[in-house]
């Protein structure tokens, strides 16, 4: 029986963005990574083109963060050193990138200075050859300075900087015009807002087709249906022909996971919920899966398991 | 139900503007129909055929199936978009778990208890295995089997075997249970569907192709059989996945009835964590019953979670009634607590409450379904609105102390609350709910 025709005409494709730079393209790193690309949702190449699998960058902090004994065990005490455990998210667990979460900064917590994140910066630069994603720690002041240093420290290495919000993007665009860094383009879980933060940029010169949109990311079961949600429809808007949505994914898996109750608490807290050791990284593997099937291209993981099921599960897709 | 529109129901009249049913012509009538004032039967003339075709036309794109006798049934199908923010997702994928051949009687009874035992509450919902998915080939005893697990499982079966024999005489073998068999071919589909007839049993079809499987199904429907699934082993995913979404697009947005049923998929994995996060991508993209072997808690949790966190509805705030909670046996001198009304939020707090032993009350603020940070940063959450939510809620009236216990996620409002109420302790929580036991027991003394 002959099948009525039921593909849809994506009119328009999702930017292609490339982290990182080599030798002979200005930087240090030993491989970029290039990601979006995509005329089609995720696996439905009967209608369109994805050419660019979904990479995972492997979440790396200045300081070890609050996380449970059993993900900081998985890691190893490697976790103590941003440029260690940076390696051993490469060469040990396989990430394709490394994002680093400068949430040492933090006025309230440890509060290094601008100049000691950028030591770190150039730390993990040293120690692996793969493409960086540089974060600061949320708090927008003085996020400021220490992207402005950590981007100068990492001229010229085209790495993937953020975030660019609706209230304060000014310096981040500014450098990473200056050192033409990629910028991420953060908004908070709305739709509108994420459209309006990528105008903003636009309005300001950055050249959209060096954004990553990042609509901020809810751990499985809270909230991931509204990000699951969100990302759909800027995936679907964008490859409908809107530019200004047209822009590959970011989702921080990793950042949002291990706080919440079933990543953390083991079996005596939550009788029949089974092993943490188990559960924990299962929380983070299916909460990367959704974000997956929603449009994510570029996924921040933690737990070395989760990451291995993931980039099973990347393979499996491609 | 889609609705017929006046033209529709016109062609399938006779035509003949007769005025036996009262109007003057057939149009006439046929917008009385559309309109639901007439019903079609009120024309005397119309035959058989129209009739039927117009029934088609008029149910769903695709089918609602269930599974299983009363009182412990599963329902799935009758999905009308393609993606949740077009309207919702309505039936909650279904986690079947397999009961292998190869196991010994033993191990099978073992893993139905496990089945039974599976159920799980979350954000104030059961999440549990819906399914049981058992395996009728290789092994001596089948229908003895099938018997005794329907008996002790608490959810009804899928029989699963490439056998139509064996299919045959286990189904035979639990009259009334309506298993859904699966599964029938192309080959041997008027065969299991002229068996699934009989015993009023949904039919689970699987083909090479999604042309196949259509011919197929029109087979089984030309042997009264319309209880069907879309049956699909998942050897190459993204391949299941295009299958999956071309099925279910050719179903709601063309129309195609022979693809117009749901779909079950046996998960294919070599490890428990490759299975759990496959049973997560096909229940986002369109599986009505995921299959798979895992039954363990951190097997089964993620994925339950994930079905439902896709299949709430997007249109409505999950929130609860914003007023105050008493949990536990609470006395005057009990803790208060003060949160917001997202679903989520509340139980979260109410859940971690309980697990204290501590008996409190929670005051809710009506957040309008804003979880603490949104309420925030939406203005439906402030130091006055938790102060004339107390009163409204006559807090002071139930404890003697006026010590109040605020989200960790708003210390600011600690100062602000103590200057305007009566409430002059106000203590600052954890910013995590999980954190509310161990504090409360150090904090309430
Ligand atoms: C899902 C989500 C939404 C959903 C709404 C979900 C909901 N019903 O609340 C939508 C998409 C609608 C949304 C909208 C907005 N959002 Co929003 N959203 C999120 C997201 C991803 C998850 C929030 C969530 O549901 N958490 C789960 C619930 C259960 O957490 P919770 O309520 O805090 O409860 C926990 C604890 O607080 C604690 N707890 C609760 N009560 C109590 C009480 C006591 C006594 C104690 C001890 C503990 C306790 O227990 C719970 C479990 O641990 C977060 C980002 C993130 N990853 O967290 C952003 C986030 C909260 N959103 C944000 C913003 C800014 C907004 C908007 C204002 C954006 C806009 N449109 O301008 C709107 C606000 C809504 C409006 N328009 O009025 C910001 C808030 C920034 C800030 N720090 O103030 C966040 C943090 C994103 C970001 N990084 O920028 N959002
Ligand atoms: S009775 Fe039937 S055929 Fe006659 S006018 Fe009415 S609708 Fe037409």
């Amino acid at each position: 029986m002959q099948l009525p025709d039921v593909n849809e005409k994506w009119t328009h494709r999702i930017n292609t963005v490339t982290i990182g730079a080599t030798k002979e393209q200005g930087g240090t790193r030993g491989k970029t990574i290039t990601v979006g690309g995509q005329t089609t949702l995720p696996s439905l190449t009967f209608e369109g083109a994805t050419p660019n699998k979904p990479v995972i960058a492997g979440y790396v902090a200045d300081t070890p963060p609050d996380w449970p004994d059993t993900l900081k065990n998985a890691i190893g005490k490697e976790i103590n050193s941003p440029a260690e455990w940076a390696r051993k998210c490469v060469e040990t667990f396989g990430v394709d990138m490394i994002n680093l979460s400068l949430i040492g900064a933090d006025p309230s917590g440890k509060n290094s200075t601008p100049a000691e994140c950028a030591r770190v910066v150039e730390s993990v630069l040293k120690a692996v050859d793969v493409p960086l994603i540089i974060r600061g720690c949320n708090d927008e002041e003085k996020d400021n300075l220490v992207l402005l240093e950590c981007s100068q420290a990492s001229r010229g290495e085209n790495c993937l900087i953020g975030s660019a919000k609706e209230k304060n993007y000014r310096t981040v665009v500014a450098i990473c015009k200056a050192d033409k860094h990629k910028i991420i383009a953060e908004a908070p879980v709305d739709i509108n807002i994420g459209k309006q933060v990528n105008i903003l940029l636009q309005d300001s010169g950055f050249d959209l087709n060096d954004v990553v949109m990042f609509q901020t990311t809810a751990a499985l079961g809270y909230g991931l249906d509204y990000v699951y949600t969100i990302l759909e429809r800027a995936r679907t808007t964008g490859i409908k022909g809107d530019k200004l949505m047209a822009m590959p994914q970011l989702c921080d898996v990793g950042g949002e996971t291990w706080r919440v109750k079933e990543a953390v608490a083991d079996e005596d807290v939550l009788p029949g919920w089974g092993s943490l050791q188990k559960r924990g990284p299962m929380w983070e593997a299916a909460c990367a899966a959704a974000y997956l099937q929603a449009g994510a291209d570029i996924l921040i993981m933690a737990h070395p398991a989760a990451i291995a099921t993931i980039k099973m599960l990347i393979q499996r897709l491609s | 139900m889609a609705a017929l529109t006046g033209m529709q129901i016109y062609k399938n009249l006779p035509r003949s503007n007769c005025k036996e049913c009262g109007f003057p012509t057939c149009m006439a009538f046929a917008m009385q129909v559309a309109a639901k004032q007439k019903a079609l039967g009120d024309c005397p003339r119309i035959t058989d055929d129209a009739k039927n075709s117009l029934a088609d036309a008029s149910s769903p794109p695709m089918k609602l199936v269930t599974i299983g006798p009363e009182g412990k049934q599963f329902t799935f199908g009758q999905e009308t978009v393609m993606f949740r923010h077009e309207e919702r997702f309505h039936h909650a994928t279904g986690v079947a778990v397999r009961i292998r051949g190869a196991l010994t009687e033993m191990q099978v009874d073992e893993l139905v208890a496990a089945i039974n035992r599976a159920d799980f509450m979350r954000a104030g919902e059961k999440l549990a295995v819906a399914l049981c998915a058992v395996e009728v080939d290789g092994y001596a005893d089948p229908a003895g089997r099938v018997q005794r697990i329907a008996q002790n499982c608490r959810v009804p079966l899928i029989l699963m075997g490439d056998n139509p024999e064996t299919l045959c005489a286990t189904a035979q073998a639990i009259p009334g249970q309506r298993p859904l068999l699966c599964k029938a071919t192309p080959a041997n589909v008027e065969f299991l569907a002229k068996l699934a007839a009989g015993a009023k049993c949904a039919l689970a079809i699987g083909a090479g192709t999604l042309e196949e499987l259509a011919d197929a199904t029109q087979k089984a429907k030309a042997n009264c059989v319309d209880d069907l699934v879309l049956a699909f082993s998942d050897k190459n995913t993204s391949e299941t996945i295009r299958q999956l979404t071309i099925a279910r697009r050719a179903a709601i947005k063309k129309n195609f009835r022979a693809l117009g049923y749901p779909a079950l998929v046996e998960v294919n994995a070599d490890s428990p964590e490759a299975e759990t996060v496959l049973a997560a991508t096909f229940a986002a993209k369109y599986a009505g019953i995921v299959v798979i072997n895992g039954h363990e808690p951190w097997e089964l949790l993620p994925v339950l979670t994930t079905i439902q966190s896709i299949y709430t509805n997007p249109q409505v705030p999950n929130a609860v009634e914003a007023k105050l909670y008493a949990i536990g046996s609470v006395t005057e001198n009990s803790p208060v607590i003060v949160t917001t009304n997202f679903s989520l939020t509340y139980f979260s707090v109410a859940g971690e409450v309980e697990r204290s032993k501590i008996p409190c009350y929670i005051s809710v603020v009506n957040t309008e379904g804003l979880g603490v940070l949104n309420s925030y940063a939406g203005d439906k959450i402030s130091p006055e609105k938790v102060l004339k939510t107390l009163q409204e809620q006559k807090v002071a009236e139930h404890v003697k102390h006026r010590k109040l216990i605020i989200p960790g996620l708003l210390p600011i409002f600690k100062g602000e609350l103590e200057d305007i109420s009566e409430w002059k302790e106000v203590i600052i929580g954890p910013e995590s709910a999980s954190k509310i036991p161990a504090f409360l027991n150090s904090v309430w003394k």
